[in-house]
């Protein structure tokens, strides 16, 4: 009876795992092999799961013209690690004048951030302030300064320093340390996986924005990569006419349907290579959080 | 040294309150002053006068929003489409980490979590790309299987009766992982002698996930179930705007509060009738998480969010 009943939920089991495992990773399977085959065979079949006509061509045209590419590229790099380390050094200092139990008005502050996650004045008043107020359309900042700081990765790191034993500050304060360097020597070292863990939410927030560009970039030269990605998928004419502007010759001969794939095979190739190795701090975050305002 | 204790209390504390000042500075800056700058709801904008010297003009702007005909067009879709997303998402999340917990050894869990965790990390920009290599009309790959199997091709992007449940599968698989992962580290907290008494009493493994899994996720499941209700009138702008774009065609079935405010906003210019449609958003919002608080509170103070 025992035997029956196991083998029986084991057996549907894998069936719903694995079936769940493949769905969510035959789309990717399908926009490598896209990416890989004919332009001819893709307008004639369709795109396919297999590349049943080998072809490398888009990636060749993509890698001949690269600049607008690699431009995105650099602006997206320089985005993410810029929005990183600034959201990391203010998130950390933040939640940590927000851990310290003998501050007064730690739960004053608490709530003046929480607040802003319950009501906000909508869309409209924010993108009137950047665009016509601060002037920060078409800067860099723009792409910087809106994701910098997230009240759930506050709280997340204010409950980790939290559970540093408080005799670490206390005999710190005793031997003279000031608050900003108990915060700087002692909690931040301490605070290394909940550093590394929102600092890869940040980096992969950064990454994959496109909104803040959609919104407040109109400059070519400012384009992030994915972004980049979405101008150009929705646009084919686009496309051929930047392949051009770079020097291609034959515009009817650019395989758009392949060479769209491979843009969106280079532009997500970073996440999928880093996946493996920094898949583990996301389950860390994502376990951390027992999260309450 | 006889002054006020607020002064004594700004000065011991003066460091840590001089860190949170950048932080102070970007939520007045970046949430509260835009609170304040909601009253252009109540105003003709133009540029000159900007959000504190255009002219009032009452309620024109909600009054214009709400005979359209889109508020409730869109606020019922955002309502049901949050709606649908929770009940499926946290339904496939927790069988899949129940299966995950009882199932398979090691690597088997490692390589299904991961495959199933994969697409929480790619832009919407990306699952854009995906769904228009799935569905286009005529190199999409559903269509190329339909012509294959002879039957005629159906032309996705211009019938809204798909739609709603492309976006419920589209945000499932994008979500799985997450509440796969949140889900099975509860699983993993709950008290293994409970498991042990469940079998001394002769219960099979269905009875024992019935019985003893799901029961002690409640607490999860309701904690994320009100985090997500209290959010049912924020539509998710990537995921929608992302899928749809500017196709007006399925509008009737996919436009959000999100993407109608936004293309107020950026294509038609209508800054008083989209400033007003946000607004409506967040009291509606407010009001919700608000009520769904209270509820909760009233029924079981811990599990409260605030």
């Amino acid at each position: 009876m025992k035997q029956l009943d196991r083998k029986l939920f084991a057996g549907i089991g894998y069936v719903y795992v694995v079936l769940l495992a493949i769905l969510c990773v035959i789309p990717f399977v399908l926009v490598v092999s896209s990416s890989l085959t004919e332009e001819t065979k893709i307008t004639l079949d369709g795109y396919q799961f297999l590349p049943t006509a080998f072809s490398t061509e888009a990636y060749s045209i993509l890698f001949k013209y690269p600049d607008e590419m690699i431009h995105a590229y650099t602006v997206t790099i320089g985005v993410t690690l810029a929005g990183t380390l600034l959201g990391l050094f203010l998130t950390s200092m933040t939640a940590y004048a927000l851990s310290r139990k003998d501050f007064k008005w730690r739960n004053q502050f608490s709530f003046f951030f929480f607040f802003t996650t319950l009501f906000s004045g909508g869309l409209v008043p924010w993108y009137l302030l950047i665009v016509n107020y601060l002037h920060l359309k078409d800067t860099p900042l723009a792409l910087v300064i809106p994701m910098v700081l997230n009240v759930f990765y506050i709280i997340v790191m204010k409950s980790f320093m939290g559970s540093i034993p408080e005799a670490i500050v206390e005999s710190a304060k005793i031997d003279g340390a000031g608050d900003f360097l108990i915060y700087a020597r002692l909690i931040l070292p301490l605070s290394k996986p909940a550093l590394a863990t929102i600092g890869l939410f940040l980096a992969l927030a950064y990454w994959n924005d496109w909104y803040n560009a959609l919104l407040f970039v109109s400059d070519d030269k400012l384009m992030p990569l994915q972004y980049y990605l979405y101008k150009m998928l929705g646009n084919m004419d686009g496309m051929r006419k930047a392949m051009m502007g770079a020097g291609a010759v034959v515009t009817t001969s650019i395989p758009t349907e392949s060479l769209k794939m491979a843009m969106t095979v280079v532009a997500t190739g970073p996440i999928l290579l880093a996946y493996p190795f920094v898949q583990r701090y996301f389950v860390q975050g994502l376990t951390i959080g027992a999260v309450k305002g | 040294m006889n002054r006020h204790p607020f002064w004594n209390d700004l000065k011991r504390y003066r460091v840590i309150l001089l860190m949170l000042t950048p932080a102070v500075l970007f939520y007045v800056l970046f949430a509260y002053i835009p609170m304040a700058g909601i009253i252009i709801a109540f105003k003709h904008y133009d540029y000159a006068g900007g959000i504190f010297g255009s002219a009032w003009n009452g309620l024109d702007n909600f009054r214009f929003f709400f005979e359209s005909g889109d508020a409730w067009r869109v606020t019922r879709n955002t309502a049901l489409y949050n709606i649908a997303f929770i009940v499926v998402n946290n339904a496939l999340q927790i069988a899949a980490a129940i299966v995950l917990f009882e199932v398979g050894g090691k690597w088997f869990r490692k390589i299904a979590q991961s495959a199933m965790f994969l697409p929480y990390f790619i832009s919407w920009v990306v699952v854009g790309a995906i769904a228009y290599n799935l569905l286009n009309y005529d190199i999409g790959t559903v269509n190329a299987l339909l012509r294959g199997l002879g039957l005629e091709p159906v032309d996705i992007y211009n019938t809204p009766a798909y739609w709603p449940y492309i976006l419920v599968l589209v945000s499932a698989w994008k979500g799985l992982g997450y509440g796969t992962v949140m889900y099975l580290a509860a699983i993993a907290g709950i008290d293994t002698e409970m498991y042990e008494a469940a079998e001394i009493d002769g219960a099979n493994i269905f009875q024992r996930v019935a019985k003893v899994t799901i029961p002690n996720l409640y607490p999860t499941v309701i904690i994320l179930v009100l985090l997500a209700v209290g959010n049912i009138f924020r539509g998710d702008f990537g995921m929608f705007y992302n899928m749809i774009g500017n196709n007006g065609l399925l509008f009737s079935a996919t436009d959000v509060i999100d993407t109608f405010v936004f293309r107020s906003l950026i294509t038609s210019n209508d800054i008083g009738m989209s400033a007003a449609a946000g607004m409506f958003q967040s009291v509606l919002g407010f009001a919700t998480i608000m009520a769904v608080n209270y509820s909760v509170r009233r029924y079981d103070k811990d599990r409260a969010l605030f």
